[in-house]
């Protein structure tokens, strides 16, 4: 199992680490016993993410993966960041070893866990795409 | 540069070990079982071999049957032994929750197959008791297989008590010593050992070889056919260079014993003393019943992996018992088993060193490991859930 140059270097050097006192959403997503948690924190303005950060607790793949996931979603509106699928951070990190998939999930689920915080905050009406979004356990799990 | 303590793992074949290896593949590379001079020298190598691996292990040279290393003397060892009760009606084997995978593997099969295995509980010290193998020998069992010092935390069991007890019982007992050969003294005798593996690469010889010892009058299958190498055992030519090198390493370690002890003992104090200084650090396993270069932490609030990872970028080798380490969703069994939860268990760091190491490298990562967690928990938010519980 080996890393890629993308993975190792987000890993390294992780982009947007670490919190937003006062921010409009907070997601986090994972447990301990499986041995990866990620915590993201996004500021919005006028349904633009407008700063994200992260913790992360877990391997060089869940680090990894929350950076790429924040680099991604940075200066995106609201509508083009629920297009974003644990698939495209993937991809962008150059692949993973296959092993490591189910932790690159969390990446996705905690955006969005972090954005149906943002509605709940703001008392705004979700979109249809995070209505019926849950944490996908099994995914995790599998 | 490169700091290897992953020693646990595996060793670099040392310069006596490699050249015999290098002259039996070169010089003397008759097959043992040919009649011409070459064959017969080869035959002398192997011999010497066996003996010299004998020696060591306090017992008689046709005691000593040679393996592609630990993982297959166990397999023979316990397959072998499950048979033979197997044909007295015995079909109760018992071992303990942190077994190698040679052997808590073959005793999954053994159980598909109908065999009943209990397990041992190992203690947070990381040992076994020996009251609790009392308990639970049966007019059934067949077996007793317990390591003789642990891969993961470096515990030694308490071997010659097990042994003395198993010997009372009637019960054959099997140890897995791979980590325990060529770094403590080992003395089947001694120890009332009925089976015993070992491997060569634990101790400065070749991958690839170890070897079972069977005490006399022990029953042992044939484990591959199709020849008569290894009195009949374990057919197919004998792996002259690779016994060569093991002998010669065992040999080595054997003779510096208390020197190489004496060493490491000195470099794993200088890392346990200045590792427990790091907050929220656990040691695991009992701090003395132990091998001299085996040392296990637990650092809360970090993941294994990424831990190694940074080491590794910052020159250092080492392992650890996480979950995303073993591609597993569960961290080490071994682990679990001494009793830590999981989320504990995810942050540990073996450390596995030994003569070959020194002082200074012990130092650096003395200098290096405490930068790096902090940096770790700076970005984990299990570590701020343990500082805002003020756990
Ligand atoms: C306790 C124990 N048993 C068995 C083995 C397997 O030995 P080998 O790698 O020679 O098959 C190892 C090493 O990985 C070990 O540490
Ligand atoms: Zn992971």
């Amino acid at each position: 199992m080996a890393y890629s140059d993308t993975v190792m270097d987000h890993f390294e050097n992780p982009r947007n680490v670490g919190k937003i006192e006062d921010a409009d959403g907070i997601g986090e997503v994972g447990n301990a016993r499986c041995g990866d948690i990620m915590k993201m924190y996004l500021k919005i303005d006028n349904d633009v993410v407008t700063d994200v950060k992260f913790n992360t607790f877990g391997c060089g793949a869940a680090i990894a993966t929350s950076s790429m996931a924040t680099e991604l979603i940075k200066g995106k509106t609201i509508e083009e960041v629920l297009t974003l699928t644990n698939k495209a951070v993937v991809e962008a990190l150059d692949g993973l070893p296959p092993v490591k998939i189910h932790c690159s999930v969390l990446a996705e689920e905690a955006v969005k866990s972090a954005l149906v915080d943002y509605y709940k905050r703001s008392g705004r009406q979700m979109p249809k795409a995070l209505q019926d979004f849950k944490i996908d356990e099994d995914a995790h799990d599998s | 540069m490169s700091i290897y303590f992953d020693n646990a793992a595996t060793t670099v074949c040392g310069e006596t070990a490699a050249q015999a290896v290098y002259t039996a593949m070169k010089e003397v590379y008759g097959n043992p079982s040919s009649v011409h001079r070459l064959g017969q020298k080869a035959a002398v190598v192997l011999d010497r071999a066996r003996s010299d691996t004998a020696k060591v292990l306090n017992c008689e040279a046709k005691e000593v049957y040679f393996t592609s290393g630990g993982t297959e003397a166990d397999n023979w060892a316990i397959r072998s032994a499950a048979r033979t009760g197997a044909l007295k009606g015995k079909k109760h084997i018992i071992s303990s929750k942190f077994e190698h995978h040679a052997v808590l593997h073959t005793l999954n099969a053994l159980e598909k197959e109908g065999f009943e295995v209990t397990l041992l509980d190992v203690y947070s010290d990381g040992l076994v008791r020996v009251d609790d193998l009392a308990d639970a020998v049966r007019e059934d069992t067949a077996l007793v297989t317990i390591m003789y010092a642990n891969n993961e935390i470096g515990t030694v069991q308490p071997v010659a008590e097990i042994g003395a007890l198993c010997r009372l019982k009637g019960v054959i007992f099997h140890t897995d010593a791979v980590q325990a050969v060529g770094h403590i003294p080992v003395d089947v005798k001694r120890d009332n050992v009925d089976m015993l593996s070992l491997s060569a690469h634990k101790f400065h010889g070749p991958k690839g070889v170890g070897a079972l010892y069977v005490r006399q009058r022990t029953p042992l299958n044939i484990f591959i056919e199709g020849g008569a190498q290894e009195r009949g055992k374990r057919g197919g030519t004998e792996n002259v260079p690779g016994v060569s090198g093991l002998a010669a390493a065992l040999t080595e370690a054997n003779e510096r014993l208390e020197e190489n002890a004496a060493k490491t003992i000195a470099i794993r104090e200088r890392l346990v003393n200045a590792l427990l200084e790091i907050p929220k650090s656990r040691y695991n396993g009992d701090p003395t019943k132990r091998l001299p270069g085996i040392i296990n932490f637990c650092f809360e609030g970090i993941e294994g992996e990424s831990l190694l990872l940074k080491l590794d970028a910052a020159g250092i080798c080492a392992s650890s018992g996480s979950a995303c380490t073993s591609g597993s969703l569960d961290p080490s069994h071994v682990l679990l088993a001494i009793g830590l939860s999981h989320e504990v268990a995810h942050g540990s760091l073996r450390l596995s060193f030994n003569e070959r190491n020194s002082v200074e490298e012990a130092d650096f990562i003395i200098k290096t490991l405490p930068t790096i967690i902090e940096k770790l928990r700076s970005m984990s938010p299990v570590w701020e859930k343990i500082q805002k519980g003020g756990k």
